[in-house]
């Protein structure tokens, strides 16, 4: 077997190389990965973000574990906060006391895991948000679109866990909520309260139980998803927007080394740098003003962790009674009356539900509608995908609609207008908003979509004014460079397709909702311009001045 | 213009890719020309961006030292003001320590390395060759497995695999640590520890409290006697916290079963709300409200509590009181239904 040559390294890289070669074989891995084309834009940075928030809660929270003690055995504080001294509290609260005042650095370690936390749901929400409305979710990625989902809600387990440690008044109360909600589901809700809590709330098992969930179970459920996640994010290749050069087939960007990499793993430092700053300046979460969890005290003013906040608006934008029915409603049935408390199960369950069923579906509802089963690798730059556009925003509008009834105390004082009354303008909001934010943004979307059509079509605007031989002023405007010019034509024309028969000549009902729902989406659209358009503007007019205003353009087919 | 829509990505064997086949296009004119940097043509912007990268780091170093004088010359800081100054010092020095690293780094690859785009091309993700075999192979596999000839096999093996998760769940049974049967488990959400002649107390110090003591318009946040002796009194006061205040009882509608339940217009009720269990204790003595904080349940005391406004569905339970003979005020008997949320098993009563 000794017939090859056996190869010798010249450079001390190379020995190394060689050495790690020859025992697990990363060559492959370099040539796949080392000069790999990343596409680049600022908005790609949301993802980066999520990763880099989470790295920095592993490290964080690994230090605290050190320090924290989740038990609720009841001790007499005696750390150096004298407020506190001799006050009787939980061990869980007590370590979380001293992390916080008697290890140097503790302070800042909670307050950079609580930034980091606030900070990574965050990202992850807006990155979500970036994929969806620039269509990335389409094929081949509706999968991964799924993971993410799945992340969202997993970053808010994590969230919702963690936040309940310290055992202070306002995590107390967050989890005597959670009781309540939970209490409220048929038939098996009582017991799940019972089990989650060891018997009645609050009970003393509770911290433990959510501590072996907050520090081990989902993170590393979250750690296995983030995997699944970027090793398609690799096999897919990353998408990239539309633009001269860059094709459904190709990728334009930079390599990973050195550029791509020095830019991202920079970019952690940065991350890490604000997460920092924020955490040094900024308190967040003071358990010290709030006192330990004691079920009388109230704590009023006070908010969830902005994440919950949603479920939280949900539940107070509920009416308990409709006139003299109450919606905590006694069924008889024939062994006796039963509680079926929709005023809690309704808004626990159902925007949240719809919200997170249409997200995780709505690739496959888009694929549905369209009948477009080919593969993208090109983004919709979002005034290029008006009725996607619209439902995000439809979306995006009932969330703030719940998220800002979590807050319509503060709202209500801050106005100096009644209670009540904000929380009926909310209400009616919770059903009109979402409507009007869809049309909203789907005409601006089109508007748009015409603007990039004039400026096609009469060029740009120079802000020159010219008086013609007949005396009429007009503004002097310039064509296009042919990459400008590409950037504004360049997008996917989705039309109305009304509803098809099948192979035996039958319109199925399905095939019919489906047509009614694509003469909904794409009935008004704007056609990108055409050669052929342009040439036939161009010979109407010359290159000169041409009108702003020329309805002989219009494309919109109603 | 041709209905490229429809592309069924099986026929042909390769996937149906966007943005193919229209002829009434513009042209892709390619990637625009590329710009040369400042630093790629003249040596002085190099050496200057060289430098600039070296300081950034410099600063990181000088942010990391800093973190080391907050941590050591601070010290172990003894009042809130001292430890938000260390704090603040601690952040600020890791602060720079970072960004010194982060924007170097970052400034380097935009100004030193090549930023020359480059297209690469995509590959398929499933060669159709690929998936051919692997159809192939699966076949085989479940052709020499033979369980399509083998029903009973697969039927018994559905079976078992059905039935072994099932210990699993059962065996969360204990997560309840009190050993009471289901029935119990639930029973105990009914009562409190409210009983005949039990004292109302005030929270947290536990001592009773007399009828005259109790003021038109004012309020006492009440809990049992005895509850401070409790090795964990959480649980029991999670339910038992009770508001008192008094009323001119001219302004009350008492229903006719409850009319011997206060003293004198001195009324008592749970204070833990009927939505989902925050205490309610914003009591509006103009108009007679109990409001909670949480989500804003508005109780109008004056009729019996009844919701007003808000996500509650239930008045809160009021607790029948008296005064024993020393003239303080006790509870006639427990709540005559559950406190707090309501749940599936607690019915009309
Ligand atoms: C995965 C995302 C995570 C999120 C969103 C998250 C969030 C939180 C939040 C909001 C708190 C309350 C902090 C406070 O006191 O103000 C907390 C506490 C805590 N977390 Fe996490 N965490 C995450 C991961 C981790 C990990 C991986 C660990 C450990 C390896 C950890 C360990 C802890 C500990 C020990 C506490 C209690 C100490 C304290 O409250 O100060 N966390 N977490
Ligand atoms: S808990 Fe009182 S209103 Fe929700």
């Amino acid at each position: 077997m000794s017939t090859t040559t056996e190869y010798t390294p010249k450079t001390s890289t190379g020995r190394i190389a060689n050495f790690v070669d020859s025992r697990v074989g990363g060559s492959a891995m370099v040539k796949e990965f080392g000069r790999k084309i990343f596409p680049d834009h600022w908005s790609f940075m949301f993802g980066e973000v999520a990763l880099y928030t989470f790295v920095l809660l592993l490290i964080s929270g690994t230090f605290l574990t050190f320090f924290f003690d989740p038990s609720m055995t009841h001790v007499i504080y005696d750390g150096s906060y004298n407020p506190l001294k001799g006050i009787g509290m939980s061990a869980a609260m007590s370590s979380t006391m001293d992390i916080s005042f008697d290890v140097r650095g503790g302070l800042f370690m909670r307050q950079v895991h609580h930034w980091s936390a606030l900070l990574f749901v965050a990202s992850v929400s807006v990155h979500m948000l970036r994929v969806f409305f620039t269509g990335a979710f389409r094929k081949p990625r509706e999968l991964n679109w799924v993971v993410g989902g799945l992340l969202l809600i997993m970053a808010m387990a994590a969230g919702f866990t963690g936040y309940s440690l310290p055992d202070d008044l306002l995590s107390g109360n967050g989890l005597r909520i959670i009781d309540g909600v939970i209490k409220s589901i048929p038939l098996v809700g009582t017991y799940i309260s019972l089990f989650l809590f060891g018997g009645e709330f609050p009970g003393t098992v509770v911290i433990a139980r959510l501590y072996s969930l907050h520090i081990m179970i989902v993170p590393a459920i979250i750690l296995l998803l983030v995997a699944v996640h970027l090793f398609m994010v690799v096999v897919h290749k990353h998408t990239q927007y539309p633009g001269p050069g860059r094709t459904n087939d190709n990728v334009v960007g930079f390599p990973v080394g050195p550029v791509y990499a020095a830019k991202a793993g920079g970019f952690f430092f940065i991350v890490f740098g604000i997460v920092a700053l924020i955490s040094g300046l900024f308190t967040i979460n003071p358990i010290w003003n709030y006192g330990p969890y004691d079920p009388s005290p109230v704590s009023a003013g006070t908010q969830p962790d902005w994440y919950i906040g949603f479920v939280d608006g949900a539940l107070r934008l509920m009416p308990g009674t409709l006139g003299n029915f109450s919606l905590d409603w006694n069924i008889p049935l024939p062994w006796g009356d039963n509680s079926l408390v929709l005023n809690v199960l309704l808004p626990a369950l159902v925007p949240a539900g719809i919200m997170f069923t249409i997200m995780f579906t709505w690739p496959w509802i888009e694929r549905w509608v369209t009948k477009d089963e080919r593969e993208h690798h090109l983004l919709d730059r979002p005034r290029n995908a008006p009725f996607r556009t619209g439902m995000g925003v439809a979306g995006v509008v009932s969330y703030c609609v719940m998220w800002a009834a979590a807050s319509s105390d503060l709202i209500a004082t801050h106005f100096h207008v009644s209670l009540n009354d904000v929380t009926y303008w909310l209400r009616a909001l919770f059903f009109i908003g979402p409507i009007v934010g869809f049309i909203v943004a789907r005409r601006i979307a089109l508007s748009l979509q015409r603007k990039d059509r004039e400026i096609v079509l009469h060029g740009r605007e120079t802000g020159v004014i010219q008086m013609s031989p007949e005396g009429t002023f007009t503004e002097r405007h310039e064509p296009l460079d042919p990459y400008k010019l590409h950037q504004l034509v360049n997008y996917e024309d989705r039309q109305y397709i009304p509803a098809q028969p099948d192979a035996a000549g039958h319109i199925s009902a399905d095939e019919k909702r489906r047509g009614a729902l694509s003469r909904f989406f794409f009935e008004d659209r704007v056609a990108p311009v055409t050669p052929s358009e342009l040439a036939a503007q161009h010979a109407a007019h010359g290159h000169g001045p041409a009108e702003i205003e020329d309805s002989s353009t219009e494309s919109i087919e109603k | 213009m041709g209905d490229h829509s429809h592309g069924s990505p099986d026929d042909s064997g390769t996937v149906a890719k966007a943005g193919a086949g229209d002829l009434d296009k513009f042209q892709d004119p390619g990637l625009p020309p590329h710009r040369k940097r400042l630093a790629d043509t003249d040596p002085h912007a190099e050496k200057r961006a060289e430098r600039q990268v070296a300081l950034l780091f410099i600063i990181s170093i000088i942010g990391t030292l800093s973190f080391f004088i907050a941590y050591f010359v601070l010290g172990r800081p003894e009042d809130i003001s001292e430890i938000r100054l260390q704090n603040a010092m601690l952040g600020l020095g890791t602060t720079f320590a970072m960004l010194g690293i982060g924007i170097g780094i970052v400034h380097w690859a935009k100004t030193l390395m090549p930023d020359h785009e480059i297209s690469e091309l995509r590959h398929e993700i499933r060669p159709e060759a690929d998936r051919q075999d692997a159809e192939q192979i699966i076949n085989q596999v479940v052709e020499e497995m033979g369980i399509a000839r083998r029903p009973l096999i697969r039927n018994t093996l559905i079976g078992a695999i059905a039935l072994a998760p099932i210990p699993a769940i059962f065996m969360f049974r204990d997560l309840d640590r009190s050993g009471k049967n289901a029935g119990a488990m639930v029973e105990q959400l009914r009562h409190t520890m409210w009983d005949t002649n039990v004292r109302l107390t005030r929270d947290p110090s536990g001592t009773p409290i007399k009828a005259a003591d109790v003021q038109l318009g004012s309020v006492f946040h009440v809990i049992p006697e005895g509850l401070n002796d409790l090795e964990d009194p959480l649980n029991e006061k999670a339910k038992a916290v009770v508001l008192l205040m008094r009323l001119d009882p001219a302004l009350m509608h008492v229903s006719e079963e409850r009319k011997d339940w206060h003293h004198d217009g001195i009324v008592a009720y749970s204070k833990i709300c009927t939505h989902v269990g925050c205490p309610v204790a914003l009591y509006e003595q103009q108009t007679h409200h109990l409001l909670c904080p949480c989500h804003q349940s508005t109780f109008d005391l004056t009729q019996e509590c009844k919701v007003i406004f808000g996500p509650a569905g239930r008045p809160l339970p009021q607790l029948p009181i008296t005064v024993d003979s020393d003239g303080f005020l006790v509870a006639q008997s427990d709540f005559h239904e559950p406190v707090g949320p309501s749940y599936w098993e607690r019915g009309s009563n």
